[in-house]
């Protein structure tokens, strides 16, 4: 990898010449890597035919992609500021572009986002279509003007348009914010896949992942996590395809599942009418039903439902105990014994839970909206119907809002467009981005709508000693990812009787489409790739805002190179153990905060950002207040409706939704207030000075002959 | 530093074709989903609206930054804004 590692003092003068070269030898180290990464899974599936146990082979996919990254860490470590910062602006359209999807793609979008499909149906498709459509904002209003600026971090920008330290403070607790929650989450992520990988505690999984990403980002900065996310994407795309891929052929015999999957999603509807009124069904829907009543009438009086439960309870353990029965028969006695609610509080919490999870299942399609079924209600209904089918639409159009808007403000997406050699090269470079991402979200719906007609076709109907071993197997690893229980004694497996969680229907396929157990290795492979890839960047991200920004512009402008980048690396290793720490704690909610990271970070960059290069009169006071007003109401939004935030501030008043809009969805108040406070407010005070309108023009030509001004820092 | 007629148009220009690409990518985002019940006659398989929203869209998504991005390297050139390698 002489290439990547290839000692460039700093500053991208490169020629033509040397540039084809440095290309081609990146083409062909990854052609090699790619092909050598195949004959790594091959010689493996090999072994496992000749006997190696599965837990080896978890274990030798492991060691062997984090010494890869690992290896790349090293290779390109660096010490200088431009390398160390943006990978000394030389990394091609089509690399960054690569390297942006990995950095993008996280466990989320890898592990979670078929699932959520799964579950919702056409509901799910906010998420695809608001991941990837952000992407055309990115290209339209800022890859190439802030490529044109060509410092180093966002809070650069800010601070330069807007003339101040304000600004840019602003901007960087607001980057801390957005990235933090988002790389808690990505840790959380990284323990998760190594504990099912190889079987340790999610502690030291959380560790060795965190070794993984350290190792990286420490020593090489931006230009080794460059060249590890364009590793780390080859394998998460490889491991993603191949499965849904062979589950295809075995469906339909055809191999591109992007194009099939239409005529699967006909048959899967029929199924769901018939779903819908077979018998057996209904059975389990009414005992479901019948669940939640009862435990309806318990919250009536709880006290008294609690005493008679504990008196049962107490007197069944004495029963068995007079009748000497057997010891596991009293064993589980005692247990449910202990298992009665301790107090009325306790009992309140946990009754109110269980009738919750009774109603979601006592529903037809095991609580499933139907799988091409376009918004709840019915807007040709009664008034009800109507109001459900608006609020419903309603949400679904503020969800893609958010989701668009806050990638085109994730710091760390936007900083990868400083690495391109040249303006015209960052807007190649959004165009291949969205390529690599665009191949992993159009195939995720088809794999939701393929693990769906192999549940209701294979797996509804199939007598429970027949089921297939994966079932057995994932509910061991955790029963809340799935379960199934013969709820109406029938022997058979309904629909309604199985309880299956987002994150296992691609965890899951290799297995569901019959594949050797290598394939499932190669997909946690490819979920730990996502999750450090995207990890890595945040925290670069982090710890630039705090070492370039914070320090080296507004603590000592004077600090030398080496002690900017020897700061930042320090910083990186107290970011990621605060991460690690706080995603070991397991916190609660965390798929939300993820969300809530995308209204955040669309409330407080994007208005700021776009009006600073296409607004020159857009000054300081007005971009100030502006941020902060659409982070104040978006951050409020939240705290007053979303139950888990409600919960930490002590808010006790009533849920008041503004127009039924969900707190996930609370960016859409905070961009149009920051748009609209920054206009005004900048119209009611001074237009910012001359040296600033030279610098809008100067970001918007990418070369303009007798331009004085030069923000390049190399 | 004086920008002249020709750098003037270069920039409308970019505002012109940034607002086109702008409303192409609001009708296939915004529009569609809103009438998305409307627009569930079956297209290969698929009610089109959910084909739109699981691959049409993003389909569209690239193409409109690749033609951005062919677009300006052109009009870089056309009005002697455009980058020179430097040697």
């Amino acid at each position: 990898m002489a290439g990547l590692a290839g000692d460039s003092g700093g500053g991208n003068a490169f020629d033509a010449k040397s540039m084809s070269a440095f290309k081609s030898g990146l083409n062909r180290i990854y052609t090699f890597y790619t092909g050598g990464f195949l004959a790594f899974v091959i010689v493996l599936a090999i072994l496992e035919q000749m006997g190696l146990s599965r837990s080896w082979i978890g274990f030798v996919f492991l060691l062997a992609t984090i010494g890869l990254y690992a290896g790349i860490g090293i290779m390109s470590r660096t010490t200088d500021a431009s390398e160390y910062y943006v990978a000394g602006r030389r990394v091609p359209a089509l690399y960054n572009g690569m390297a942006t999807g990995a950095d993008w793609m996280s466990a989320a979008s890898f592990i979670g986002m078929a699932g959520t499909l799964y579950l919702t149906g056409y509901g799910g498709l906010a998420f695809i279509m608001g991941w990837t459509g952000g992407y055309c904002l990115v290209a339209l209003f800022l890859a190439p003007y802030l490529r044109k600026f060509g410092q180093f971090t966002i809070p650069d920008f800010l601070g330069a348009r807007y003339e101040g330290n304000l600004p840019r403070t602003l901007g960087i607790l607001a980057a801390i914010l957005c990235s933090f929650t988002y790389v808690v989450a990505q840790i959380y992520g990284v323990g998760l896949i190594t504990t099912r990988l190889t079987g340790v505690q999610f502690e030291i999984g959380i560790f060795l992942g965190l070794a993984g990403i350290l190792v990286c980002s420490f020593l090489g900065g931006m230009r080794a996590v460059t060249w590890t996310q364009v590793a780390q994407y080859i394998i998460l795309i490889v491991a993603y395809m191949i499965p849904v891929v062979w589950l295809s052929v075995k469906q339909t015999s055809v191999p591109i599942p992007q194009v099939v999957y239409g005529f699967q999603l006909e048959k899967v509807t029929e199924k769901e009418k018939a779903l819908r009124e077979d018998p057996k069904e209904k059975e389990v829907v009414a005992i479901f039903k019948a669940q939640a009543d009862a435990l309806g009438e318990k919250l009536k009086d709880v006290k008294g439902s609690l005493e008679k439960d504990r008196a049962d309870a107490s007197k069944k353990l004495e029963d068995l105990k007079a009748a000497n029965a057997p010891a596991e028969q009293i064993a589980a006695a005692e247990k449910a014994l202990s298992a009665v609610p301790k107090d009325e509080a306790e009992a309140k919490t946990a009754w109110t839970k269980a009738k919750a999870a009774a109603e979601a299942r006592a529903k037809p399609l095991a609580g499933m909206p139907a799988h091409a079924q376009i918004y709840a209600g019915d807007p040709n209904g009664d008034q009800k119907a109507k109001d459900t089918y608006d609020t419903s639409r309603r949400n679904f159009l503020a969800l893609i809002f958010c989701l668009m808007v806050g990638t085109a403000a994730l710091p760390h997406i936007l900083m990868r467009y400083y690495t391109t050699p040249s303006v015209r090269e960052a807007r190649a470079s959004v165009g291949w981005s969205l390529f690599f991402i665009f191949l992993l979200y159009f195939t995720a719906p088809a794999l939701a709508v393929l693990v769906k007609y192999e549940v209701f076709h294979v797996l509804v109907g199939t007598p429970f000693d027949k089921l297939p071993a994966w079932i057995a197997n994932w509910s061991k690893v955790d029963p809340a990812l799935l379960s199934v229980v013969d709820i109406n004694k029938d022997g058979i497996l309904q629909l309604g009787e199985m309880r299956i969680g987002g994150d296992i229907v691609v965890l899951a396929t290799p297995e569901i489409a019959g594949l050797p157990y290598v394939i499932s290795g190669l997909v946690a492979a490819g979920g730990l790739a996502a999750a450090l890839s995207t990890a890595d960047g945040l925290l670069l991200t982090i710890a630039n805002a705090l070492s370039h920004d914070l320090y080296y512009k507004m603590i000592d402008p004077n600090a030398s190179t080496g002690r900017r980048v020897a700061i930042s690396k320090a910083l990186l290793l107290v970011v990621a153990l605060a991460a690690a720490y706080v995603a070991a704690q397991k916190p609660a909610d965390i798929l939300f905060l993820v969300s809530a990271a995308f209204s955040f970070a669309a409330a407080a960059f994007f208005p700021a950002l776009v009006l600073g290069v296409f607004w020159k009169r857009a000054n300081k006071w007005g971009a100030s207040l502006g941020m902060i007003a659409g982070l104040g109401v978006t951050f409020y939004y939240m705290v007053t409706t979303q139950p888990w935030l409600r919960g930490i501030f002590g808010v006790t008043s009533p849920i008041e939704l503004w127009w039924g809009i969900q707190p996930i969805s609370a960016g859409v108040f905070g961009v149009p207030l920051g748009f609209a406070v920054i206009i005004i407010v900048s119209l009611l005070t001074a237009a910012p000075g001359r040296d600033v309108q030279e610098l809008v023009e100067h970001v918007r030509y990418p070369n303009l002959k007798g331009d004085t001004l030069n923000t390049q820092i190399n | 530093m004086q920008l002249n007629e020709s750098h003037e148009r270069y920039w409308q220009k970019n505002l012109n074709i940034t607002a086109m690409l702008l409303a192409i990518w609001f009708v296939v985002t915004f529009v569609v989903a809103y009438f998305a019940r409307e627009l569930s006659f079956t297209f290969f398989g698929w009610p089109f609206s959910f084909w739109m929203g699981a691959q049409g869209a993003l389909a569209i998504y690239v193409v409109i930054i690749v033609y951005y991005a062919m677009y300006m390297g052109r009009l870089d050139e056309e009005h002697g804004v455009a980058e020179e390698m430097e040697d």
